[in-house]
């Protein structure tokens, strides 16, 4: 399950230095087992975490065990983090939502397979930094949104609307991402080659 | 990759995504994710967006104590979750949802065989077997009904569905769903609310067969 990568030190290209310290750190944590990398992870997101889960009804005692969690995960799965597909936020997104499902409905959320790398598969700067600056643009676009506008986004991805009450949202500015479906989409016709069908 | 042309609404995606669908919903939108690239990667586009909401929320102080006691259990032994493969032609989520196991094929009659991996109150998931040219007992949808083809594929008004491919049907959608000539289709079918088949079984002995 692992991906397992040439380990090409990720500072030697140019476009390295452009990444965020949050990519560094992950990527630390997820070669070296980093803990300085890990405690520097959680202190940018151990607060935002708690933030996000008391937003969905949590109580701050609850928030801080998930938080804990949340960051045990990443610790553990970091194997699986793979910076040509996801920016940090995004995958850790993923893994607090997970937990607070796994334990509202006290049931594995069903999750899709998990996308097995071709052994040696070095890393592609230029793809790590364009899912970076992708995100940029996602953290503008939601900036620059209208009050009522940015709360039906984070309704809708803090899980609080329906799949019924997101596609009646037809003022939803789902546009924004289609620019980052197209570049998945390139890296996958990489990777996909050989993916059974 | 085998042309899927049929895939998850964009909102069906994104409710996914924030863990807001319904179980047996989300057992088809995983299988259908691992076996069709575009909708992976529109899934990876949700949370990426899932994710600039968590960078942009507000942070709460965590108590001073919570670092320490994570970083003191980095070492600690844990078990890892199991992971489901894919088996033939069933995806990972599938056998998740069977446990592992091989299909148990309960005859419908018609050469029609149903499996039912989990079926309450909120919704149910069962593998339906359907032998070639033959039609799927008519059945009308209380909810919202998700078909995911596994092997073969199944025509009906609405067009023609092959593996991977998603039909979703409401409850204003009459149709006669038949299998393909050639192949047996194989399919995922997943509901939020009891099922009724109209032309097999009486209503009233539904609790008892379970169908």
């Amino acid at each position: 399950m692992a991906r397992r990568y040439e380990r090409t030190p990720v500072s030697q290209t140019e476009t390295e230095t452009e990444l965020s310290e949050q990519t560094h750190w992950m990527i630390a944590v997820r070669d070296n087992r980093d803990r300085n990398a890990f405690a520097a992870l959680f202190d940018h997101f151990a607060p935002r975490l708690k933030g996000f889960i008391i937003r969905s009804g949590a109580s701050a005692h609850q928030a801080e065990e998930i938080v804990q969690d949340v960051m045990l995960t990443i610790w553990r799965k970091a194997a699986m983090f793979d910076p040509h597909r996801a920016q940090v936020s995004a995958w850790i997104y993923q893994i607090a939502r997970n937990r607070q499902i796994d334990i509202a409905r006290k049931e594995n959320r069903p999750m899709p397979e998990e996308l097995k790398e071709e052994p040696g598969m070095e890393p592609d700067a230029s793809q790590i930094l364009a899912i970076e600056q992708e995100a940029g643009q996602l953290k503008q676009a939601l900036a620059t949104l209208k009050p009522e506008q940015r709360e039906i986004v984070e309704k809708a991805y803090l899980g609080e609307l329906t799949h019924q009450e997101i596609s009646a949202q037809t003022g939803l500015p789902l546009g924004t991402i289609k620019s980052r479906i197209r570049l998945g989409l390139e890296r996958l016709r990489h990777e996909l080659k050989d993916l059974k069908q | 990759m085998s042309a899927i042309t049929h895939h998850i609404p964009d909102a069906m995606l994104a409710a996914y995504a924030a863990g807001n669908l319904p179980h047996a919903f989300a057992v088809a939108v995983a299988s259908h994710v691992s076996l069709c690239a575009e909708c992976r990667v529109a899934l990876e586009a949700h949370q990426a967006v899932g994710g600039a909401v968590l960078e942009d929320t507000g942070a709460v102080a965590v108590s001073s104590s919570l670092k320490d006691n994570i970083l003191a259990q980095l070492d600690a032994p844990f078990t890892p979750e199991p992971v489901y493969e894919r088996n033939g032609i069933f995806p990972g989520p599938v056998m998740e949802a069977m446990n592992g196991r091989a299909p148990r094929w309960k005859k419908l009659g018609m050469g029609v065989r149903q499996d039912i991996l989990s079926a309450d109150a909120n919704g149910s998931v069962r593998l339906l077997y359907i032998p070639p040219r033959q039609a799927v007992p008519d059945h009308s949808h209380n909810g919202l009904e998700l078909t995911l083809v596994l092997q073969g594929s199944f025509s009906d008004e609405t067009g023609r569905f092959g593996v991977g491919d998603l039909e979703i049907a409401d409850e204003n959608l009459e149709h006669t769903p038949v299998a393909d000539p050639g192949e047996a289709c194989i399919c995922l079918a997943a509901t939020d609310a009891r099922l009724r088949f109209r032309a097999l079984v009486p209503r009233l002995l539904q609790p008892l067969f379970r169908i």
